[in-house]
């Protein structure tokens, strides 16, 4: 049990660092802390032209929320999929280390910079923006943000298990970042889309997150949400299933086949 | 060979190498789709649903811009990395003819997107595709290209002297999506914004394009167009001046 959590807590800090290794803070600064600042500028101000949401709340909150996505699905992608291009995949599957504790010890440290960017969001909304949402519901919102980060977090780790088997896992985690704008009710009321993109929304991570800390945001207490933050703790949870399950079914196949981190 | 040939040849080269790219099928055709897509229903959802060729040109350019900026911004670290910039520089011919085609490359192939922006909008969203000047139109879409393309060339000549240009580059994707009011007028941004736009080809560029398409003074945005693309070609020559010079002393194109 205690060589487990060694295994979660400490392999999944040193996994970060060796894995998504360009994390230093002349890039750091810039590409996860520069990047949501301006994107929640950005779909402030079209929100404003476009009148699309009830005031800029609604972009704030559903983008400070959203750019957990820049550690959480870029972050756990590279925390798991570059051990196969950085040729480490082989002697990680040598092991006789608990699998579920090294995949999922990957997603502690991805969760806590997805916090910390996500609170970042929301600060930039606070100091640029005006973003007063009541003192009261403050406990509540952090609380409503983690469970979204976790939740993201276990997304990646999906996009992470694919990237194990795909080339071009980039390219797979940029364009399920940008779908989540699209489809998660990030910047566009769940009820204006077509069934079948809110129906594919529900199914993703933020979706029910976001609306539940909107409501937060907008002085609601944590039971009127209960439902969407019990739904968000599902998604989560079959999400890390998913990439657990996709995780080992990729290391059967790869032992079977001989062809392990074979690019 | 004559320099027009270099640049020509070059150009076809590059746009061959970036149309098997899958981050340039990303950045040119999904991203300004999905962010069209995003602009169209918002525009619904606020009930300004005529604005949608206004969102449908404003998304084309982004996708310009984000092509120009990942491509020509880690233009010389892409051929440093692959370990083609010592060649490159050694060339006969002068390194600002051998980049131009590189980065020029990146602007048109960003072109895409706003052809993809133009008929995904007709096809899902039934944008009227009703130009109002199509000859100005037509001669927008170059102006605004080719003055992407020399700003690229002023980026990739300027960010070579910062280590980790592709962080830089994800910083500035937003920003000049904001400052130059592709997808909402400038108007809506503190006073100070504007001057900054009068810099920035984007701003000329979807100005010269959005009048010759909605209707307005287009002549004068595809002049500033030529201008400011002009003013960058000058600005790259200096800077790439500097950083052969500075590469000579230092006795390596690292420059690290």
């Amino acid at each position: 049990m205690r060589t487990n959590l060694r295994i979660f807590f400490v392999g999944g800090v040193i996994a970060y660092r060796g894995l998504f290794n360009w994390i230093r803070p002349h890039i750091y600064i810039p590409t996860m802390l520069g990047s949501p600042l301006f994107q929640i500028v950005f779909f402030t101000d079209l929100g404003r032209y476009s009148h699309a949401g009830n005031g800029d709340a609604f972009f704030i909150v559903g983008n400070a929320v959203q750019v957990c996505g820049m550690s959480c699905v870029y972050g756990m992608t590279m925390a798991v999929a570059n051990e196969r291009w950085f040729g480490t995949l082989g002697p990680l599957l040598a092991t006789p280390a608990n699998r579920l504790a090294v995949f999922l010890g990957r997603g502690v440290p991805v969760f806590a910079n997805g916090l910390l960017v996500s609170l970042f969001g929301f600060g930039v909304g606070a100091a640029l923006l005006h973003f007063r949402p009541p003192a009261h519901s403050l406990p509540a919102l952090l609380l409503v943000v983690c469970l979204t980060t976790v939740s993201c977090t276990s997304f990646g780790m999906v996009l992470g298990s694919i990237g194990l088997a795909s080339k071009d896992f980039f390219f797979v985690a940029n364009l399920a970042y940008f779908l989540m704008l699209l489809f998660c009710g990030v910047n566009i009321p769940l009820s204006v889309l077509p069934g079948w993109m809110s129906a594919i929304g529900r199914c993703l991570p933020l979706t029910h997150g976001i609306a539940a800390a909107r409501r937060i945001a907008s002085g609601g207490g944590l039971r009127s949400v209960s439902g969407l933050l019990w739904t968000e703790l599902a998604v989560a949870a079959a999400y890390a299933a998913a990439g657990y399950l996709a995780f080992r079914v990729l290391e059967h196949a790869s032992r079977r086949s001989a062809v392990l981190d074979a690019l | 060979m004559s320099y027009p040939r270099l640049v020509w040849r070059g150009l076809f080269f590059r746009m061959r190498e970036l149309s098997v790219s899958r981050w340039f099928l990303l950045l040119c055709f999904l991203q300004p789709v999905i962010f069209a897509t995003i602009a169209f229903y918002m525009f619904k959802a606020g009930g300004r649903s005529g604005t949608l060729l206004y969102a449908a040109l404003g998304a084309g350019m982004m996708g310009i811009w984000s092509s120009t900026l990942f491509g020509s911004g880690g233009a010389l670290q892409w051929n440093r990395w692959q370990g083609t910039l010592e060649l490159l520089v050694a060339a006969p011919a002068p390194f600002v003819v051998v980049l131009l085609p590189l980065t020029l490359a990146t602007s048109l192939t960003g072109a895409y997107s706003l052809a993809a922006t133009l008929v995904w909008g007709r096809l899902l969203f039934a944008v009227p595709l009703h130009f109002v000047h199509p000859l100005l139109f037509a001669l927008a879409i170059p102006a605004a290209v080719l003055s992407l393309g020399l700003m690229g060339l002023l980026m990739a000549s300027s960010f070579v002297l910062y280590r980790h240009a592709n962080a830089l580059s994800n910083l500035l994707e937003y920003p000049v999506w904001v400052a130059t009011g592709l997808l909402f007028p400038i108007s809506l941004l503190p006073g100070w914004v504007r001057p900054v736009s009068w810099l920035l080809a984007p701003r000329w560029g979807i100005d010269a394009i959005r009048h010759a398409a909605l209707g307005g003074d287009a002549a004068f945005p595809i002049a500033m167009c030529v201008a400011t693309g002009a003013a960058y070609l000058a600005l790259a020559t200096a800077f790439l001046g500097l950083f052969e010079r500075a590469a000579r002393a230092r006795a390596t194109l690292s420059l690290t």
